[in-house]
């Protein structure tokens, strides 16, 4: 009976906190904030969609955007999602090394992304389109803004676990929490996905 | 799957989630495509089909989802679907699905 307990403790300590369903409560958790997280970025998406006309005085959104620009930013992001998920598979395998090294990786090519965003909303700003210009303007700075915050909190996830993976401060199972860091990063890339169809390639 | 593909219960083998990423950069290169290329009336549900073949996937296999527990699934989709129908119905409130 103790030898059992015992057993079902290490298992818990080795795979996080189950609930009843058997399932880990860390990733039960993170899947359902994912889901209301749909509920967020549908609001703003749509917000968008019946803004996106309502230039004002300002510029049209055909105008101002630079699709080979924004396609790279895309790819680039895109590819921070395979960098991740191999993250997650090295971390599986408790390869240390791998993890960090593929966190970094994720983390350079979410800066880039950033990056990317910062250099577009200077050039809008410079060409007329302000946060207050238009409705358009307005919808698209919350939208893509909305998304660079969510990406600026996936980089710092990403670099807080390589932290607490280099000093050792996981006492739980370590791929699980890699993992939960994944879902995160895989989300916001997937909300790209939609962002830069609805948003970039299917004109106003 | 094949025992090459497949890593457990955990997922793919890195050459898979490679072959994935590879897929998803052809279709986002197609994508790019159309907004020099003019697919007429292809133009809108091309990108559409395009855009949710690239959801699915990344959800599927870098998520995860095809390979862990249904309920999380259904979480995720529950949510999904409830932000669809929402501001599905608030669009059309606004006309905005009539031309």
């Amino acid at each position: 009976m103790a030898e059992t307990a015992t057993h079902a403790a290490d298992h818990a300590a080795d795979h996080g906190h189950h609930s009843s369903t058997g399932l880990s409560n860390n990733k039960l958790a993170m899947w359902l904030f994912l889901g209301s997280e749909c509920l967020l970025f549908g609001g703003l998406i749509s917000t968008y969609m019946l803004y996106r006309g309502r230039v004002s005085d300002g510029p049209h959104p055909s105008q101002i955007y630079d699709i080979p620009f924004t396609s790279v930013s895309s790819f680039v992001l895109l590819m921070s999602s395979l960098t991740m998920v191999l993250a997650v598979t090295s971390a599986q395998r408790n390869d240390d090394r791998r993890t960090n090294l593929w966190l970094t990786v994720t983390a350079v090519l979410g800066a880039t992304f950033i990056g990317g965003q910062v250099y577009e909303f200077t050039t809008f700003i410079r060409e007329g389109l302000g946060f207050t210009t238009s409705l358009f303007g307005s919808s698209f700075y919350t939208l893509t803004g909305f998304h660079g915050v969510h990406v600026s909190v996936g980089v710092i996830m990403l670099l807080s676990t390589m932290g607490i993976i280099k000093k050792n401060k996981i006492t739980g199972n370590k791929s699980e929490v890699v993992e939960l860091v994944g879902l995160y990063w895989h989300f916001v890339d997937i909300v790209w996905i939609i962002i830069f169809t609805l948003v970039y390639l299917i004109p106003a | 799957m094949s025992e090459t593909t497949e890593h457990h219960d955990h997922g793919m083998s890195d050459a898979g989630y490679i072959k994935i990423a590879l897929i998803l950069a052809a279709i986002t290169a197609l994508e790019v495509s159309t907004y020099y290329v003019d697919f007429g009336p292809l133009f809108m549900p091309s990108l559409m089909i395009m855009m949710i073949v690239k959801f699915v996937m990344v959800v599927s296999y870098f998520m995860h989802l095809k390979f862990d527990s249904k309920l999380f699934s259904f979480l995720f989709y529950t949510g999904l679907g409830l932000a669809l129908f929402v501001y599905i119905v608030a669009l059309a409130t606004f006309k905005f699905f009539i031309a």
